[in-house]
């Protein structure tokens, strides 16, 4: 069945619509959401499977043919990305049921949810690029909604910012794509990419490789266009922050990873040496910014930003090892992250603050919350056997052999940071002397505590299972080393 | 033409560059507005403007048409940046209410962080 590389964006859009009904019923809504994602999360697994044994599946829209059409593209890579979306989604739509308050959800959270999903699921999986746009749309405007939904003050401010920061990076988006339909003229993103390798990528297609890093420069917050991110994620309640801190960042990534191996292959000595050099920058700000703040919310959205340059950077490398590296880191970062966010929220559930000084000696009450942070924390790090090791070897592997070992210096130094900002959270807040704070109900500091540790559990598995994933993760590198591959599949010559 | 359009374009982006850079959150709205604007005559202009060619519709029997594809993809991004304006227009007006200032510049201040 060829529709099946659809039913991870349809699943989540035909709930959202059916949920706007049931706005009132907010038992029902949390039910059919779980379950709904359940049936996602299916759906993406039973492509993975579809693909790793038929290779790339594509779905032209209507039957037009290939470049005339809307053609959906799952590739291993989307096909990963799509089911780990899925599966965060999940445990953040569960963890919000304790977390996230009546009101907010009598008024549209949990549809607003599924529309992010349609969003970040579309957006994985398209081929044309305009329609990626639209994609990113529907995954921002829904993104908005979440920032401001319950509109304390802070959520407003930053929600302008953001807002402002996005239509700026749309518009550019869209007068990217002119610029590149005037050129090559058309949309289909493997018909562009052969297009390109026809004419053997002029002065200005260089020129569109750059505003493309700008637009998903902004959107995944790259060294210069990052100024928006630290104090719009702050904003938001905790499993929001978890959605946009694991998703939002990743779909710029994604989109950077496609367009410079796909689209701009041809002339890597400019563009990826750009791309490597804000890579590098990228990596040291945002460990600058996690060493810095006492607050454990920000520690982490500052790793966030560590972890983009990280991935990028195996991206601007080019050789097979460093690209198999940041598929394998993207998604370990991806599950990692919007598990930290989670520990942290409950941290905070139970201070009352997320403020680092204020709290302290949590290990006392909840030991289990200590030692799932503490696994959590050295994963994010890249301890050997856990989830981060293997993409930071690989990148550092490859770009030792693409002879790029300033970059390859800095992130193996850049781990060190990232240890210690997260061991100083484990150091003062849950080790240390233990502080006063509110009592709350244990019964929902542990539901929010597994909720998160289903997450943890999950990159605990993905590091001691690397050999079974190792596979699917070369079969999705292939493509991008490869993307005559990708042609093919599409263009079906 | 092209050329004409293509001053025009550059124009209404300094525009909203220069709005989107004042302080009045209604000024900066303005600027999104211009800034959809150029970014819309843009993609019209890029595929070429053609002089004596007809309207997209089949039933006008020409012997030629203007590229149609520019046309659907300026649809879609105008009913875009509506939706986008709208929900900024009304978080402005919301944000007056809560913050009682419209000055980007007194919308300091994280809570939180030192």
């Amino acid at each position: 069945m060829n529709n099946l590389l659809i039913l991870p964006i349809l699943i989540p859009l035909l709930t959202a619509i059916v949920l706007m009904m049931l706005s009132k019923y907010v038992n029902a809504q949390r039910v059919l959401s779980a379950v709904s994602t359940v049936a996602t999360i299916a759906a993406s697994i039973v492509l993975i499977r579809k693909v790793s044994v038929n290779g790339i599946q594509t779905l032209n829209l209507s039957n037009w043919e290939a470049p005339f059409g809307i053609t959906l593209v799952s590739d291993m890579l989307s096909a990963l990305l799509v089911t780990t979306t899925s599966i965060i989604t999940f445990v953040v739509i569960l963890y919000s049921f304790k977390s996230i308050g009546r009101d907010r959800e009598r008024f549209y959270y949990y549809p607003v949810v599924q529309f992010l999903l349609v969003g970040v699921n579309g957006a994985f999986t398209t081929g044309d690029i305009f329609n990626l746009f639209v994609f990113f749309e529907v995954m921002l405007m829904s993104s908005y909604v979440l920032l401001v939904l319950g509109g304390t003050k802070g959520q407003l401010r930053e929600s302008i910012k953001y807002i402002l920061v996005n239509i700026i990076s749309s518009a550019l988006f869209v007068i990217t794509v002119a610029y590149l339909y005037s050129v090559v003229g058309t949309l289909n993103m493997a018909d562009i990419s052969m297009k390109i390798s026809e004419v053997e990528q002029p002065a200005i297609l260089t020129v569109i490789a750059i505003l493309f890093l700008l637009v998903f420069g902004l959107k995944g917050a790259i060294f210069p266009l990052y100024f928006w991110l630290p104090g719009s994620y702050f904003a938001p309640p905790t499993p929001i922050l978890a959605l946009f801190g694991a998703l939002l960042t990743k779909v710029g990534v994604y989109s950077i990873m496609r367009t410079y191996t796909l689209f701009f292959y041809h002339d890597t000595g400019y563009t990826h040496q750009i791309l490597s050099v804000l890579a590098i920058i990228t990596i040291v700000m945002g460990c600058i910014g996690a060493l810095a703040y006492w607050d454990v919310k920000k520690i982490i959205i500052y790793n966030i930003i560590i972890a983009v340059g990280v991935i990028l950077f195996g991206v601007s490398v080019m050789t097979p090892g460093s690209l198999e590296g940041s598929v394998y880191y993207i998604i370990h970062d991806m599950i990692i992250k919007s598990a930290l966010f989670l520990l942290v929220g409950v941290m905070a559930f139970i201070v009352g603050t997320s403020d680092l000084k204020k709290m302290g000696g949590l290990i006392k009450d909840y030991p289990w919350l200590g030692w799932t942070f503490f696994v959590a924390a050295l994963s994010l790090a890249g301890i050997p056997p856990l989830s981060g090791f293997i993409g930071k070897l690989l990148i550092v592997r490859g770009s030792f052999e693409g002879e790029a070992y300033v970059g390859a210096g800095i992130i193996l130094a850049s781990s060190l940071a990232v240890l210690y900002s997260v061991l100083k959270i484990f150091l003062n807040g849950i080790w240390g002397k233990p502080k006063e704070y509110k009592v709350t109900s244990k019964g929902n500091v542990n539901y929010l505590w597994f909720t998160s540790a289903i997450l943890v559990g999950l990159a605990v598995c993905y590091g001691f299972g690397a050999d079974v994933i190792r596979p699917l993760i070369s079969q999705a590198a292939e493509v991008l080393v490869d993307p005559n591959i990708y042609i093919q599949a599409v263009l079906k010559e | 033409m092209e050329i004409l359009m293509a001053i025009v374009i550059g124009f209404l982006f300094m525009s909203a560059v220069y709005l989107m850079l004042s302080k009045s959150l209604l000024r900066i709205i303005i600027g999104t507005g211009l800034l959809s604007h150029g970014a819309h005559l843009l993609i019209l202009s890029v595929s070429g403007l053609k002089d004596k060619a007809a309207a997209p519709l089949l039933g006008e029997h020409a012997k030629d048409y203007v590229d149609p594809l520019p046309q659907a993809l300026i649809l879609t991004a105008i009913v875009i940046s509506f939706g986008v304006t709208a929900f900024f227009l009304v978080l402005a007006y919301r944000a007056y209410q809560e913050l009682g200032t419209d000055n980007v510049d007194q919308m300091r201040g994280t809570e939180g962080n030192e």
